[in-house]
């Protein structure tokens, strides 16, 4: 009888796990349309990445993750952030560029991070994160530590030398990476099979001893499994893989970009809409009776709730104070001998009239 | 006071930073079983083992990057480049991860990491393998650029360096690695951001750094020979770069002439200028000259590279004309 009752509590546990995760992906996609929204409104400047159609990658992947762990983006990473816990006022904010934002309002869409989570950095030099995460995972075995080190990237990188490079490295040392590849078929507007001689990605994997896998990504419990996989591979004792997720961008690839037009047609987009990740899993956890219209219906409302929260908190917060722009470009040390205040006016010498 | 190369002076940096700070450790191109292009690593991969000495394939942009993502949680990697020229390859990593990562991170991420190699021309490498990059690196904020000219302070320089809590640009002269002098033993660390008087003198300023030390300090026992004064400032580092002691020296001498391996446009001796008409304008009675590498590509033939490096003869003719003796 016990062991049936034990059954029962880790059966609702799950429930409620498999909820949460849907309440993520719906979090993430619901904060992508309002900062879509805001964007239009001017409130966001710069360039704004959004991850509509994608978000089952970041909520499977992370999903499998310790807070321990480590974790490197690109610049369409908010989704990302969302899925490593960090708050959508932290994030919001930081689209804003306020002084309550995740990086201080000084890094933007494309530099979100939270150290204290271990997520460190969207950036936004196509490729150019991807050595860092070798680096992430040789300082994890250097300190013969079991945290995994993940680095997310889209398809376009994979023709970068630094892709190759740091792949290489982790093949050779056997680091506890997971690069995570997100195939979406273009690089803006460039697509795969026009980019790619051998448009195979996870083949790549190959060149490198590295363990692979191809993953439907707009299936949640896929992603998990491959996760799930990957990580216990990067445990100690370390050993790399490669994930092709395949997915595909709803949107622009920036705010800039029609959803289509010259490099794809709506009958694809139309194609690919069929197939919305959070639409199958909500789909599959009705089916198996773990929520209902009404109870998906109602995790909407709250995250909505949420997300115009992180808005009203994003628009009320205050910009950095005018000082922060010198802050931070040295370490407390060095910040004295280091910057050139030669920009400021005051640090130019008095005019000879004055 | 021990005397040792500059080589060496390099390798003890090494060996104690390493045996203090079990962060810290070293990566690059045949840095561990080939001991090292150069041998300044010669002896540390016996002494600390594979794991802290890693031999890396080559891949600058790569490694370089391993070092930064290594150095965001914690550990302090000294990345050798066999040479700066093969750097360039890894200036993304350099420039867009190591620079900018606290302060795009609001300071959450710091970057506690050491690149250096040879830097400048040695003798008939040709174009690809006798460039001078400090002035590139020097324009990047969140970047230190560290130049040391004599064993001590290669020792000193490199020790501080390792212990700073920012990216280091940490170049050194590939024609000095022979050169000797006196090294103190152990603890000896030269601060980062602190010129030195390498001569004093009441005439004219010679600002200087690495291998250019010694081509101002011949310069100046010529101009000595001739009755004149030189005093010769070893600025050491270029970012930050030490305004103190060299407005101190122009008021002293109230002319200055800057040598520098680097090409003359936007060079660092350029920013030097600014500094000092800047600061001390109403101290100069010349204007500034800068002796420079000639602004081409270095040539391979033996005459005319000659023609295209700094010399001590340049730098005379250089004091003589803010003189106004020429």
């Amino acid at each position: 009888m016990a062991t049936a009752k034990t059954a029962r509590k880790a059966d609702t546990r799950l429930a409620e796990r498999y909820r949460a995760l849907l309440r993520q992906m719906q979090l993430i996609r619901r904060f992508e349309e309002k900062a879509g929204e805001a964007y239009s409104l001017g409130k966001i400047g710069g360039f704004c990445h959004l991850y509509i159609g994608q978000e089952a990658v970041a909520v499977g992947c992370l999903s499998q993750l310790r807070p321990d762990d480590y974790i490197t983006a690109t610049y369409r990473e908010h989704g990302h952030a969302l899925a490593r816990g960090l708050t959508p006022r932290a994030v919001m904010a930081e689209l804003f560029g306020k002084a309550t934002g995740c990086s201080g309002g000084k890094g933007g869409s494309m530099h979100l991070f939270d150290a204290s989570r271990g997520f460190l950095g969207g950036h936004g030099i196509v490729g150019g994160h991807i050595p860092l995460t070798a680096g992430i995972g040789f300082a994890i075995k250097y300190r013969e530590q079991d945290q995994v080190s993940v680095c997310f990237f889209g398809e376009a990188a994979i023709n970068n030398g630094a892709f190759h490079e740091a792949l290489n490295m982790a093949g050779i040392w056997k680091l506890p990476c997971i690069f995570i590849c997100e195939n979406n078929r273009y690089g803006m507007g460039t697509a795969l099979d026009r980019a790619t001689a051998t448009w195979n990605i996870s083949e790549r994997a190959a060149s490198y001893d590295m363990a692979r896998e191809v993953v439907d990504g707009q299936d949640l419990l896929e992603v998990m499994a491959a996760m799930e996989r990957a990580v216990v591979r990067a445990r100690r004792p370390a050993a790399p893989t490669l994930l092709e997720i395949r997915t595909y961008r709803f949107v622009g690839h920036s705010m800039s970009d029609p959803i289509h037009g010259h490099y794809r047609t709506k009958e694809e987009v139309e194609a690919h809409r069929k197939r919305d990740p959070i639409i199958l899993w909500g789909d599959r956890l009705k089916a198996d009776g773990l929520i209902d219209d009404a109870g998906i219906e109602a995790l909407d409302a709250e995250v909505k709730a949420a997300v115009l929260d992180a808005f009203e908190f994003a628009e009320q917060s205050p910009d950095p104070e005018p000082e922060a722009l010198w802050d931070h470009v040295y370490a407390p040390t060095g910040e004295a001998s280091g910057i050139r205040r030669q920009a400021s006016p005051a640090a130019l010498p008095p005019t000879p009239d004055a | 006071m021990p005397t040792l190369t500059y080589r060496d002076a390099l390798n003890q940096a090494l060996r104690e930073e390493m045996a203090r700070d079990p962060d810290v450790f070293l990566m690059g191109e045949e840095v561990g079983v080939y001991q090292g292009a150069y041998k300044v690593s010669r002896g540390l991969l016996e002494e600390f083992g594979p794991t802290r000495v890693v031999d890396t394939p080559i891949t600058e942009l790569g490694f370089a990057g391993v070092g930064v993502g290594a150095a965001m949680v914690g550990l302090r990697p000294i990345i050798e480049f066999m040479t700066w020229n093969f750097a360039l390859l890894a200036i993304d990593q350099i420039v867009n991860s190591a620079a900018k990562m606290r302060y795009m991170s609001n300071g959450q991420v710091g970057v506690p990491i050491v690149f250096r190699g040879p830097a400048g021309a040695a003798l008939q490498l040709g174009a690809q393998h006798s460039q001078s990059f400090e002035a590139m690196y020097a324009h990047i904020p969140g970047l230190k650029v560290v130049m040391p000219a004599t064993p001590a302070d290669a020792k000193g320089l490199l020790k501080s360096a390792i212990r700073d809590d920012d990216p280091i640009v940490f170049m050194e002269g590939e024609m000095l690695y022979n050169t000797k002098g006196e090294v103190p033993d152990g603890e000896h660390l030269v601060p980062i951001g602190v010129a030195d008087i390498k001569r004093a003198g009441n005439q004219v300023s010679l600002f200087c750094y690495s291998k250019t030390v010694s081509l101002a300090l011949k310069a100046a026992e010529q101009l000595d020979a001739e009755g004149i004064s030189a005093e010769v400032i070893d600025l050491r580092t270029i970012r930050p770069l030490d305004l103190e002691t060299v407005f101190g020296s122009v008021s002293r001498t109230h002319r200055a002439v800057i040598v520098e391996e680097g090409w003359p446009f936007a060079g660092a001796g350029a920013q030097l200028v600014d500094e000092i008409q800047r600061g001390v304008f109403d101290e100069l009675d010349a204007p500034i000259l800068r002796v420079t590498g000639a602004d081409v590509p270095m040539p391979y033939n033996k005459h005319l590279e000659k023609a295209a490096k700094v010399s001590p003869e340049k730098v005379v003719l250089a004091v003589k004309r803010v003189l106004y003796l020429e």
